[in-house]
């Protein structure tokens, strides 16, 4: 999208190569995220996308190369580390906690931020009230800007689709994260809850300056949200610039509709 | 009439135990999918620590009041249970995260022999006793209703409302507070609950402490009743019908089922008891828990577990 202002290298990927056993899911994957900036992750079916989200959260720890997340370069890294370091992520298949409301589980996206000890807790002592009360009023700002007002109480186990992915959404936002990684945001959506779910991300990017990393299979959406994107196949990078460039790369279009003999 | 709630009430109580045990077997399976075969075990190990610091604090320090030396006593083994915790977190499942749910229940029957070994070493393996001040007179109730009275053991009454309020705490400690919602976060979604930077090491420690604690009130109680020894680690084994019957991961089901326990136990010993030769106490939790699995595998309240094919 043009006019977007966009800073310095925030995320940072270095000749990341990932392998399971003898099956290799990335080779030598090389890109940056610029501050502030939609940056999309795309390819078909088994490209190996969700793997490399899974390196940058931590979840994986590839064998060769390295990620830095503002100039702090990691090899081996968990999840609640990266965490801590301000990055978020949503899953694809979902991954709430289904027999908690709404509002519980964007509070506990919250939980990074609570200082206050679990005896102080129990006993509900001034300090651990007030922190409630000071998260809860972010949550609920959280819960307004997604406009699921009316779920705040309802378990998500029992929410439609499309409003279980907002909670997912809203669960992340609740850490305040730099960079907020989604894993194919709007899959299985109808094309109503995509257009929501797009304005959400542009919204977020807009009024947070948050840095956004996206993996997305539908291709229409990914080309009218994002700055630049990277096109994965079979664990190797094949494309990366913006939409259109990426859209008019002769690689690109045969891995997406085979070669053209 | 009168005899039937007798029966019922004295089920009830017993069964309002049962419930504590099979609490602990809820909590850890909950929020880190590990059988915790070693419940029982902990059990015992709890009420021995607590049978012998209660003998030990007047011994050495001359403190005459038996209310605080009981209080200091109960903290002491809370205490031993919290570092127990951290050191089977530590030393044993935080070096086994990921494995198969059966590696887990190996270690746990690892951890099951080294507590009764290790709690026998540490504090004898004699009968002591814990006197907590259990008032051991019954009473009689209801004296207008039926004639004669409700006889009411008043220990049972006690013990009953002991564990309930132990249950009221948790469920306060659980729905109420940041670090609860952290523990019902992880017990939903591990991956989840990391990627949001719940730290699990933390929160299992927390778990096992709060089991620990438990088994330390289940002990304390069980203990002042039946004299701490070795036979006590047996008590988790009626609580196993207990989670089958009420769902492993459900709280209230734990509670639930330990009450349908405790009151079948007792129902059927004297309505059934008479025509099959007696004795039914013994295994009739263990037949209602087989017919319960063929009819719902779940339990009560367990969550069904549907699988694509």
């Amino acid at each position: 999208m043009a006019g977007r202002q966009t800073g310095d290298v925030i995320v940072d990927v270095r000749n990341i190569s990932l392998r399971f056993g003898g099956v290799k899911a990335l080779s030598d994957i090389t890109f940056d995220v610029r501050e502030h900036e939609i940056r999309a992750i795309i390819g078909p079916n088994g490209a190996g996308k969700s793997s490399m989200l899974n390196c940058i959260n931590g979840v994986y720890q590839p064998q060769e190369g390295a990620i830095s997340l503002r100039g702090k370069t990691f090899s081996k890294m968990n999840p609640h580390q990266v965490a801590e370091m301000g990055v978020a992520r949503t899953f694809q298949n979902l991954a709430l906690f289904k027999g908690m409301s709404v509002l519980d589980n964007i509070m506990t996206g919250r939980n990074l931020k609570m200082k206050t000890n679990l005896f102080q807790q129990a006993l509900r002592w001034g300090a651990a009230e007030r922190e409630e009360t000071a998260h809860r009023r972010v949550v609920e700002n959280i819960i307004d800007f997604l406009e699921i007002q009316a779920y705040r109480k309802t378990p998500v186990g029992k929410m439609p689709y499309g409003l279980q992915k907002r909670v997912d959404l809203g669960r992340a936002l609740a850490m305040e994260p730099q960079v907020l990684l989604l894993d194919e945001p709007m899959a299985g959506m109808n094309v109503e809850e995509k257009q929501d779910m797009s304005r959400f991300i542009l919204d977020v990017n807009d009024e947070f300056g948050t840095t956004i990393v996206l993996i997305e299979h539908d291709m229409g959406v990914v080309m009218d949200i994002s700055d630049r994107v990277v096109v994965l196949d079979y664990g190797r990078k094949i494309g990366d610039g913006s939409p259109d460039e990426v859209r008019n790369n002769p690689d690109v279009i045969s891995a997406y509709l085979g070669t053209v003999h | 009439m009168g005899s039937f709630l007798e029966t019922l009430f004295g089920g009830l109580m017993v069964g309002m135990l049962y419930s504590l045990i099979a609490l602990g077997f809820v909590l850890i399976y909950k929020a880190s999918g590990v059988f915790n075969f070693a419940q029982g075990a902990m059990v015992l190990f709890a009420a021995l620590a607590m049978a012998r610091f209660a003998e030990w604090i007047p011994k050495l320090t001359g403190l005459e009041d038996k209310f605080l030396g009981n209080t200091i006593a109960f903290a002491l083994a809370a205490l031993v249970m919290v570092v127990l915790a951290w050191l089977i977190q530590k030393l044993v499942l935080g070096k086994l995260v990921n494995q198969e749910g059966i590696t887990l229940l190996m270690a746990t029957l690892g951890i099951t022999y080294f507590l009764e070994g290790s709690g026998q070493a540490l504090f004898g393996n004699d009968i002591y006793k814990i006197d907590i001040g259990m008032p051991k007179d019954p009473i009689f109730i209801l004296d207008g209703s039926f004639p004669g009275g409700l006889l009411v053991n008043k220990e049972d009454l006690y013990a009953a409302v002991i564990a309930a309020v132990l249950v009221a705490l948790l469920a306060i400690f659980f729905q109420k507070t940041a670090t609860g919602r952290a523990l019902r976060a992880v017990a939903d979604d591990h991956q989840a609950a990391q990627s949001i930077g719940i730290p699990l090491d933390r929160i299992w420690v927390i778990v096992w402490s709060v089991a620990g604690i438990v088994a330390l009130v289940a002990g304390v109680i069980w203990g002042s009743k039946l004299g701490v020894q070795f036979s006590l680690s047996l008590v988790a084994l009626k609580a196993l019908p207990v989670v089958i019957l009420g769902g492993l991961t459900s709280i209230p089901g734990a509670i639930i089922g330990g009450l349908i326990i405790g009151v079948g136990e007792k129902l059927s010993e004297i309505y059934l008891g008479p025509h099959l030769g007696g004795g039914i106490e013994i295994w009739f939790a263990y037949v209602l828990a087989l017919a319960f699995l063929l009819v719902r595998p779940q339990g009560l309240f367990g969550e069904k577990i549907i699988d694509r094919v």
